[in-house]
């Protein structure tokens, strides 16, 4: 079986800022690192190697500096890695990056299947791995906290607000995964060592045959206006004294502001 | 002779691009997962198997041993590096981590093709952890006076005797003791065994109850009429102190490391503390008494952290370092005391309450003047090597 594991390169968000004045992302110092969620998808990626033999390629769209993550994907049990990358990909919002790592898993070819994190913690979209379904028109499964192979099929346990709903795919197929799926694992010396050896293909836009209209900036539909932190109004009060009395005010104050 | 000159060691302080990478990875392991947890692993009262397992697997338990025989290739000086993290988030753990090495480095140094294959390989990557059986009721400093006797019975040895304070016993699957086949030749007559957990004869006594190191698993081993096999002599018959000092020399790098880490802890939370208590209106930091000590003791320990690593690096160049190991075991044990005494120190009242760490270290910093060769005992090692 091959599986392809899309991880994306995101800043550490627990020490992120946004500068108010241009409201764009503080970058400065801050530390980047794999996609938590993405990491997930790469522990569901090992574990189905690990049970029933696979081979797992991560592949991810960015600078060249996103080598890091994927030299860490190698570090923790990932046979092979992609990176694509070419200025021609700046900009590009989910449509776009849908489209480009389409045509790159196109060019890994032979894959059984592609597993995403549910969403990156920088754009918080959700879309991309949906994306990479649709442009490929393989089935896709999101929000995945269970999966294991039944004979030929893929079961699926998908998280629900109140639940869950199991669900059963033929291959190949896209899966993203959440939180709850597993606990990525560290990586070993041994992969660590191997990682810094491996060699890693830098596929740019020709490489993968993608046609320049629908990459980058170009083939972004959507902008990003403004980013901003949302103004906080928050008014709080103090209700002091014994507690019948401040349970009846309390009351009142409920009431009048009909929650 | 100093070490340095000559150009017999040339140190060198920068990492590689390996160490590098190990580090940054062991240190979020430390941070993300050992340093969380390290209170109740001391209050559990029992080995942190989850930790050690964890550290298997990622190949962490056979550092310096080489990937023919299940471990990771690299040197001592890695392997020290890597225990003074571990030591620094969960200073049980680091114990465990140092003592094993205890068991893996003789059965390397001095095992035969099929011992090492037999035993070095599972201990190295980890799948069993071993111990080291030297000190006896009455042969601690004295280690020439082992009185555990070892008999020759044709196509087996026989062990007698017992052994105290064991680290790892019980848990551990693999012991490298050593007994005395010739008890009236005292040093001359040891010989070193590998002893497997579960051979006829072969008891695990009690649990030390210590004044720290809760979870620390120190037991006795008691042989009786131990059946031993005759391919489970470690190297040869009566050259087992020679087995015992090249083990305590390892040993010395690993307690001097588990040390520094150890002050090194007490040290951030002794910093951090002083940052936010406030009295007379300051932080206890902007007091110049507070910062002396703050000052001596991150200098104190980046000498002990030093002086280790320079021991380390002897060892991996394959020069004698029998001084060098005892200077820096005796140093950073007794940095390690004098450090987490400061952090109590520091944290005044509340220093000296369980609610904060810096008690728990200052009980465990003691315990390093005492194992594997007294502050003592070390101080003879190097006066007798400075008056060859």
């Amino acid at each position: 079986m091959n599986i392809i594991v899309c991880i994306k390169q995101v800043p550490d968000t627990t020490d992120v800022k946004i500068n108010p004045e241009t409201n764009t992302l503080i970058r400065d110092g801050v530390k980047s690192i794999v996609n938590p969620f993405d990491a997930n998808a790469l522990e569901a990626a090992l574990q189905l190697k690990e049970a029933a033999g696979a081979k797992v390629t991560a592949v991810t769209m960015g600078p060249p500096q996103a080598m890091d993550i994927l030299r860490e994907a190698v570090a923790m049990g990932a046979d092979d890695a992609v990176l694509v990358s070419d200025r021609a990909f700046a900009g590009a919002d989910t449509l776009a990056t849908a489209y480009t790592l389409a045509m790159a898993i196109r060019k890994i070819g032979d894959y059984d299947l592609i597993i995403g994190g549910k969403q990156a913690i920088d754009g918080d979209t959700a879309q991309v791995g949906p994306g990479i379904a649709e442009q490929l028109g393989i089935p896709q499964i999101t929000y995945a906290r269970r999966m294991e192979m039944d004979d030929d099929m893929l079961l699926v346990e998908r998280m629900l607000e109140d639940g869950y709903e199991v669900m059963k795919t033929a291959l190949p197929a896209l899966v993203t995964v959440v939180k709850q799926i597993n606990e990525p694992r560290y990586p070993s010396l041994r992969g660590l060592l191997a990682a810094k050896k491996k060699e890693i293909p830098v596929w740019n836009a020709m490489d993968i045959g993608a046609d320049e209209k629908r990459i980058g900036l170009t083939g972004s539909p959507t902008k990003v206006v403004r980013i901003f932190t949302p103004q906080r109004n928050t008014r709080a009060v103090m209700l002091e004294g014994e507690p019948e009395k401040t349970v009846e005010t309390l009351a009142e104050v409920i009431t009048k502001l009909s929650v | 002779m100093n070490a340095l000159i000559g150009g017999v060691v040339r140190v060198n302080f920068n990492l590689s691009e390996e160490q590098q990478m190990i580090m940054e990875m062991v240190r979020e392991y430390a941070d993300g997962v050992l340093k969380p947890k390290a209170r109740e692993v001391d209050e559990r009262g029992e080995m942190p198997w989850d930790n050690i397992r964890q550290m298997a697997e990622m190949d962490l338990m056979g550092i310096p041993i080489p990937e023919s025989y299940g471990g990771a290739g690299l040197d001592f000086t890695t392997w020290a590096m890597v225990g003074e993290e571990v030591s620094r988030a969960c200073t049980t753990t680091g114990a465990v981590f140092g003592a094993d090495m205890l068991c893996l480095y003789p059965i390397y140094f001095f095992g035969t093709e099929e011992q090492k294959k037999k035993y070095l390989v599972p201990l190295a990557k980890g799948e069993v952890v071993g111990a080291f059986g030297l000190t006896e009721p009455n042969a601690g400093s004295d280690a020439g006076n082992v009185k555990t006797k070892a008999e020759d019975a044709g196509d087996h040895y026989i062990l007698n005797g017992s052994k105290v304070f064991i680290t790892n016993a019980g848990d551990a699957q693999v012991y490298v003791v050593i007994a005395n086949m010739d008890v009236n030749k005292g040093a001359r007559g040891l010989t070193a065994f590998i002893v497997e957990k579960g051979m006829p004869g072969f008891e695990i006594g009690k649990n030390e109850k210590k004044m720290a190191y809760n979870s620390l698993p120190n037991r006795e081993l008691i042989f009786t009429d131990c059946k031993v096999p005759k391919e489970n002599l470690l190297g040869k018959e009566k050259r087992g102190f020679r087995v015992a000092m090249e083990t305590l020399g390892v040993g010395r790098i690993g307690m001097g490391i588990g040390a520094v880490g150890l002050a090194q802890a007490a040290f951030d939370e002794a910093l951090a503390y002083s940052k936010v208590r406030v009295q007379f209106g300051k932080p206890i930091s902007t007091f110049e008494l507070v910062q002396a000590m703050l000052a001596d003791m991150a200098t104190e320990i980046e000498a002990a952290r030093l002086l280790v690593l320079r021991a380390a690096f002897m060892k991996d160049q394959g020069v004698p370092y029998e001084k060098e190991a005892a200077m820096a075991k005796l140093f950073a044990s007794e940095v390690a005391m004098r450090t987490t005494t400061k952090a109590v120190q520091i944290h005044g009242g509340y220093g000296y309450t369980k609610e904060y760490t810096v008690e728990r270290l200052m009980r465990e910093a003691k315990l390093f003047e005492i194992v594997e060769g007294t502050s003592e005992i070390q101080r003879l090692v190097i006066a007798n090597h400075l008056l060859r």
